[in-house]
């Protein structure tokens, strides 16, 4: 049979540097688990819908990255968002929930257009989205595995102070990216 | 565009190792078994059958025609309808999920039909390809309809989500712009 050879070049590591994009800085880690985390403060539906509302906004800032629209502050964008959902979460704000949702989704565009700019040479695109997609996904799913504690007293106190770390990480974070 | 690795064991299971190894072909096949299997069992047994033939027939077409039209922005379109309309969970009729079910066996047909005849391939390849679509829709819509509480219905519903993520970052690709 003649064909094309496909041998998947590229595919499995693309698809593993897709997966460990995400966990490749503190930056992406805790702003997707203070997602889970606030979701779970807030409960159904917003514990569901923003974990949702997030690896879609994200696919949109990929989107924007690899059609090569320019989006400027990205770096900026990244930290604040893990400075402003750490104080949602320390604060366990709760606004409606597409305030909720837009918030969230605004700052996926920064992590989307993040991953999406930053392909390694020689991988596949196809598997290396599919990875990001995934990871983000798993960290969400972390988060709100986190935030369960929240039904009880002490859980929720700790998930307030985890909010905290996170917001003084993202203070962190915004010196890095201003400097 | 389809790309058959030779496995040495003939054709047809060519086609199966093609589906199985194709994201742009594989991800809309697991979002309509999610899809059909939200929508009961009766739905997902429509499905399973008109799926595969929809492919075949439409692999026939694109086989003698051997016109390939933008593959690569009408598999991620695909990816990103049916995996939206799998997170939105929204309730159709059994004729409209049925045409969209045909709708989507023959682009995709199609387009492996007609990357089979650019590439000499076999014909036989896509009995191969109709074989797995109808082995993963019969597994995946089982699973999704033996799922009766309502959070694992959520959880499907995140499963679409992320494949119309996947399915938009697939689209920036076909379109993409270096910087």
């Amino acid at each position: 049979m003649i064909a094309l050879l496909h041998t998947g070049k590229g595919a499995a590591a693309g698809l593993l540097a897709g997966l460990e994009h995400p966990l490749s800085g503190w930056d992406h880690i805790l702003a997707m688990v203070a997602v889970g985390v606030w979701g779970a403060q807030l409960g159904p539906p917003a514990i569901w819908l923003l974990p949702v509302t997030f690896p879609m906004m994200m696919a949109v800032g990929g989107f924007l990255a690899l059609i090569g629209v320019t989006l400027p502050g990205v770096e900026v964008g990244i930290a604040v968002s893990a400075l402003a959902l750490g104080m949602v979460v320390a604060m366990e704000v709760r606004p409606r929930l597409t305030i909720a949702a837009v918030i969230v989704g605004v700052f996926a565009i920064f992590h989307g257009y993040a991953h999406g700019a930053e392909l390694p040479a020689g991988q596949s695109g196809v598997t290396y989205s599919i990875g990001f997609v995934i990871s983000t996904g798993l960290l969400h799913a972390t988060g709100i595995a986190i935030g369960l504690i929240h039904r009880w007293r002490a859980g929720a106190r700790a998930l307030r102070v985890a909010g905290a770390v996170i917001a003084l990480a993202g203070v962190w974070f915004l010196w890095g990216a201003l400097r | 565009m389809i790309h058959l690795a030779t496995t040495g064991l003939g054709p047809v299971y060519d086609g199966v190792n093609h589906l199985l190894r194709s994201p742009e072909d594989l991800l809309p096949v697991i979002a309509m078994s999610l899809l059909a299997g939200l929508h009961g069992q009766s739905d997902s047994r429509r499905v399973l059958f008109v799926l595969p033939l929809s492919w075949i027939i439409g692999g026939l077409g694109g086989f003698a025609s051997g016109v390939e039209f933008m593959p690569g922005v009408l598999t991620a379109l695909s990816c990103m309808a049916v995996g939206a309309l799998t997170a939105l969970d929204r309730r159709m009729s059994p004729n409209v999920l049925t045409v969209l079910t045909a709708l989507l066996g023959l682009l995709h047909g199609w387009l492996n039909g007609a990357g089979i005849a650019t590439s000499r391939g076999d014909l036989l390849a896509l009995l191969g390809i109709g074989t797995a679509v109808f082995v993963l829709v019969s597994v995946g819509t089982a699973i999704v309809v033996s799922l009766k509480a309502a959070w694992q219905r959520v959880v499907v519903r995140v499963a679409g989500s992320w494949i119309a993520a996947i399915g938009l970052l697939l689209l920036g690709w076909a379109m993409r712009r270096p910087h």
